[in-house]
């Protein structure tokens, strides 16, 4: 087989193999992934369906008891609060008025968040100063 | 609360007015040595270029001047600053406050900034005889990319911003980040990135002035080294933190952050590893000069990602200034690029062709395509929240179990990859020569993977036992490396084995380096695929007095501490391990409770309203991990606190410090069922071993030879004599 | 009192970065720093090339490298070897003529 022929067949060989996996990648991550919400979204949406959750935790809501953590969420500018209802790791920069992310599915009116799910967002380091001074 | 007024001198007040003087010179030298430097390069006139090298130089100075001036205000506890204020107080440790400079925006903008300048002085310096046509063109990128951070700093987010009047105290760092790891994580990763526009900047300037041979690869070899190796310390030293640190146990979550860290490593090691093949085989030029530009975009990217808002992640904020001026960098650096790579295809042809699949290109061609291909998937889980959105109107993201899945298949076929690279040659490899050097690893991998089977259940993880045979097979590939090494001398010499390998190993640190730091990936796989494939995770909730099984582990829950004290009150749970019936270790993971300066939380309840965080219990061995974490129900002390809140409202700070004493005792004495995570973690300290191995292996490689040269190049210039036929005299 | 020193730095720096500027432009040294950096370059090149030849040897004598491939690389190695000390031949021999 003469070398040039060689090369073509290579290239069209790592094409191939590039355009399976790029296939492979759009069609399996739509179906993998969990669409991402706001509590003043989450109100209208599906209720049977998994979704992340995303806002702020409402300061004077939170709750421990036993394994269960009870608080409520809200948009980033406080409004729409719906309460959440959580079990497993908290994690150590949970507190309220951080910005945390649920994943779960709204029931009866609250949010039950899957195991082990919740992520909370490190204190701002990046946003304005609590001096209130533009960064 | 009325703010007290400081009366500082005048003197030192003055100084936040200098430090943005200082940032303004800073911009200025660095948009001139900008404009010089082209001048320079279009006029091809020396002098216009030493300008611009000399304003770098001046750039250099004046951050060093603005960042001592900020360090200084730090340590002296100058509240005048808003930075210090606001990430510093005066109680905070002397080291903390001198690391509190780069926990804020600003501040890390000034590091990058100052490392930027810093590095751009060392290469011009170096340079400053050599390579007229490119140099010019690498100040001026240079150059430009810092004048913009300064810019940046000056419109968006000054660090030099100014209080007055000064408070009395500072807000303090957030305790989280008083942890040794996280001091340094900054820095080192930062380093990664800025170190990484050395090479991106004679990249561009190769290109800009078509000098497209390999000059430009070997002047910025070193600095690309440091680049990879930087960024690889800052990847080990999160991941260690998030293990150490932190109440979940993991140490990677496929967070957008780490992601952003992890993609323009990636693309990097495929760099350093393709432009050896354009040293030697004069191929793989396209290649390079797009993964050194892509390997930079990806930077910024990282960079702008931490700071933009743009994507949900742990450390992705609210939507900041400086996101937008950054993406339009990005966007200039990715679109400038691409036209100079287009317009410049002639040039980059390849010199010869791969002839042989055996051969060392062939295996690295196959590496930069497993190396991007990784990027490429983790970029695209990575954005795909934006990318759903621009295409369906939603927000969709992937989690851990996706990334999972897809970066599991190419890990472990890198992981063969990082053992054949160093078996082959350059050039053709004989069909008997491959049989003879491939026998003995593949011997090893077979057995590994039939020993695992027999004696184990790694049967059940497929991925794992695959990382584990391939392991097996780089290990004993480079063991063959260096005995083949040791071999060969020692024919040709005479001299006892191990000082033949010292030497032949010495004469070529960089191949050797570079097989130590295969050899420490290798590790860290394998402690990935123990780890991740064969953890034991069990959440436990225990009364004093309990005991649990978790794995071989009994777990026995003796008591629970309290250490109260002014910054935060501790709880600390007292484990006893045993294993087959012998003490095995005592753990004591703690929950620290800090208090909020929110002051309708009460003067009990701000104690547990604040920030949390966790000790985790760990024993580290080298078969495994036990790892703990507490969670104590302080809910319990709901009623108390209410209580306490109540009558101590205006109570001084005596009567408080009494009320949590004895609030925190009782607890102690009577407490409630916590909840605990046990994690036994089957070989992960190889990690980090592996990790360092690396980076031993990267410094050796790196580590500058001794010229002493002069007698080898004579007798190759004699052997050479008869083909050269002139009857010039050796050098 | 800053702002003075502020002014102070700023003449500094701007004394320091335009001294180059100052000097008088010369043809000679331009054309001799050209050759001088093609110089470095071409010993660069050299070393990398001493670097291959001697890893391919090294190759060889670990049977890593058949002997007939081994020999078409040396041969191709020094080749490009000799044409690099060609180079750097005529390039020191036109600097010595010069002086």
């Amino acid at each position: 087989m003469d070398p040039s022929r060689k090369r073509k067949i290579r290239l069209v060989v790592a094409l191939s193999a590039a355009v399976l996996l790029a296939a492979g990648l759009v069609y399996t991550s739509f179906s993998a992934s969990t669409e991402a919400k706001e509590p003043s979204q989450i109100l209208h949406a599906d209720p049977g369906h998994t979704y992340q959750l995303t806002g702020k935790v409402v300061p004077g809501s939170v709750h421990h008891s036993g394994d269960q953590l009870d608080f409520r969420i809200s948009d980033r500018d406080g409004s729409d609060p719906i309460p959440v209802t959580y079990t497993g790791t908290v994690p150590d920069p949970f507190a309220p008025g951080r910005e945390v992310i649920v994943t779960g599915k709204l029931e009866n009116g609250t949010f039950v968040g899957e195991r082990d799910s919740l992520v909370t967002k490190c204190p701002s380091k990046f946003a304005t100063t609590t001096t209130g001074r533009a960064s | 609360m009325p703010v007290e007024v400081r009366h500082h001198d005048h003197g030192a007040s003055q100084l936040t007015l200098l430090g943005s003087a200082l940032l303004a010179a800073a911009l200025i030298a660095g948009l001139y040595a900008a404009g010089a430097a082209v001048q320079g390069a279009r006029r091809h006139d020396r002098r216009w270029v030493d300008s611009a090298r000399r304003a770098v130089y001046a750039v250099a100075g004046l951050l060093t001047a603005a960042v001592v001036i900020l360090e200084v205000a730090f340590v002296s506890d100058d509240f005048h600053f808003a930075l210090v204020a606001d990430h510093s107080s005066t109680t905070t440790p002397t080291f903390y406050k001198l690391t509190a400079m780069w926990s804020s925006q600003e501040g890390s903008l000034l590091l990058w900034a100052w490392v930027l300048s810093l590095a751009s002085s060392g290469v011009l310096y170096m340079t400053r005889r050599r390579h007229r046509e490119i140099v010019p063109w690498a100040t001026a990128v240079l150059a430009a990319i810092g004048s913009f951070f300064i810019g940046l700093m000056i419109f968006k987010a000054q660090p030099f911003a100014r209080l007055d009047p000064a408070p009395a105290e500072g807000t303090g760092l957030t305790p989280l980040l008083r942890n040794p790891y996280m001091a340094v994580h900054p820095p080192m990763l930062y380093s990664g990135y800025v170190l990484w526009s050395i090479p991106f900047a004679f990249c561009v300037g190769a290109l800009i002035s078509r000098r497209l041979d390999a000059s430009w690869i070997r002047t910025t070899r070193n600095f690309a080294l440091c680049a990879w190796t930087f960024l690889g310390i800052g990847l080990l030293l999160g991941s260690r933190w998030s293990y150490e640190e932190l109440g979940w146990g993991g140490y990677w979550g496929w967070d957008p952050v780490e992601n952003a860290a992890l993609m323009p490593w990636l693309v990097g090691t495929a760099f350093l590893h393709s432009v050896m093949v354009q040293e030697k085989r004069g191929i793989l030029k396209v290649w390079n000069v797009g993964l050194i530009c892509g390997t930079f975009c990806l930077c910024l990217l990282g960079t702008f990602l931490v700071r933009s808002g743009v994507l949900q992640s742990i450390h992705a904020f609210g939507a900041s200034t400086v996101g937008g001026p950054l993406l339009v960098l990005i966007a200039v650096v990715a679109i400038g690029s691409t036209l100079l790579i287009v317009t410049r295809l002639d040039g980059l042809r390849p010199e010869r062709r791969v002839d042989s699949l055996l051969s060392r290109e062939s295996i690295f061609l196959v590496n930069n395509v497993l190396l991007v291909g990784l990027a490429t998937v983790i970029f695209w889980g990575t954005f795909f929240p934006l990318i759903s959105e621009f295409f369906t109107g939603e927000k969709h993201s992937l989690a851990a179990p996706w990334f999972d899945r897809y970066v599991t298949p190419l890990g472990v076929l890198l992981v063969l990859f990082t053992g054949l690279g160093p078996l082959f040659a350059w050039g053709r490899l004989s069909g008997d020569a491959a049989r003879r050097l491939l026998l003995w690893p593949v011997l090893a991998a077979a057995a590994s993977i039939g020993v695992l089977l027999a004696v184990s259940d790694a049967g059940g993880h497929p991925w794992a036992l695959f990382v584990f045979g391939f392991a097996a097979f780089t290990l004993v590939a480079l063991a063959g490396e260096f005995r083949r090494a040791g071999a060969t001398r020692r024919a040709l010499t005479g001299e006892p084995f191990p000082r033949a390998l010292a030497t032949a190993v010495g004469r070529n640190r960089r191949r050797y380096g570079g097989y130590v730091v295969h050899a420490g990936i290798a590790l860290t796989l394998i402690g990935i695929a123990a780890s991740s494939s064969f953890q034991t995770n069990r959440d436990l909730r225990l009364r004093v007095g309990q005991t649990a099984k978790v794995g071989d582990y009994t777990i026995d829950y003796r008591r629970l501490s309290a250490d109260p004290r002014n910054e935060r009150i501790a709880f600390t749970a007292q484990l006893d391990v045993t294993r087959d019936g012998k003490h095995f270790a005592t753990l004591n993971p703690a929950r620290n409770y800090y208090p909020t300066q929110d002051p309708s939380a009460g003067a009990i309840g701000r104690y547990f309203m604040g920030e949390s965080t966790s000790e985790v219990g760990l024993k580290t061995g080298a078969g495994g991990d036990l790892w703990t974490a507490f969670q104590p129900d302080v809910s319990t002390l709901n009623p108390d606190i209410v209580r306490g809140n109540r009558m101590l409202a205006n109570a001084g700070p005596v009567a408080q410090g009494i009320a949590i004493d004895v609030l925190a005792q009782r607890y102690a004495q009577h407490p409630p069922p916590a909840s605990f995570r046990v994690i036994v973690n089957p070989l992960v300290g190889w990690i980090w071993i592996g990790a360092l191995i690396g980076v031993a292996g990267a410094v050796m490689a790196g580590w500058p030879a001794l010229e002493s040269r002069r007698r080898l190049e004579a007798a190759y210039r004699a052997r050479l004599g008869r083909e050269l036929g002139a009857a010039n005299p050796p050098a | 009192m800053e702002f003075l020193l502020a002014v102070a730095i700023v003449v500094v720096v701007a004394w320091f970065v335009t001294a180059p500027l100052r000097d008088r432009p010369s043809r000679h040294d331009d054309e001799e720093d050209r050759a001088a950096a093609e110089l470095a370059a071409l010993e660069a090149r050299k070393k990398a090339k001493y670097r291959e030849i001697r890893d391919a040897e090294a190759d060889r004598a670990s049977g890593k490298l058949g002997e007939e491939d081994f020999r078409r690389l040396d041969r191709e190695l020094r080749a490009e070897a000799v044409a690099i000390l060609k180079r750097i031949d005529r390039l020191r021999g036109a600097g010595e003529r010069e002086t």
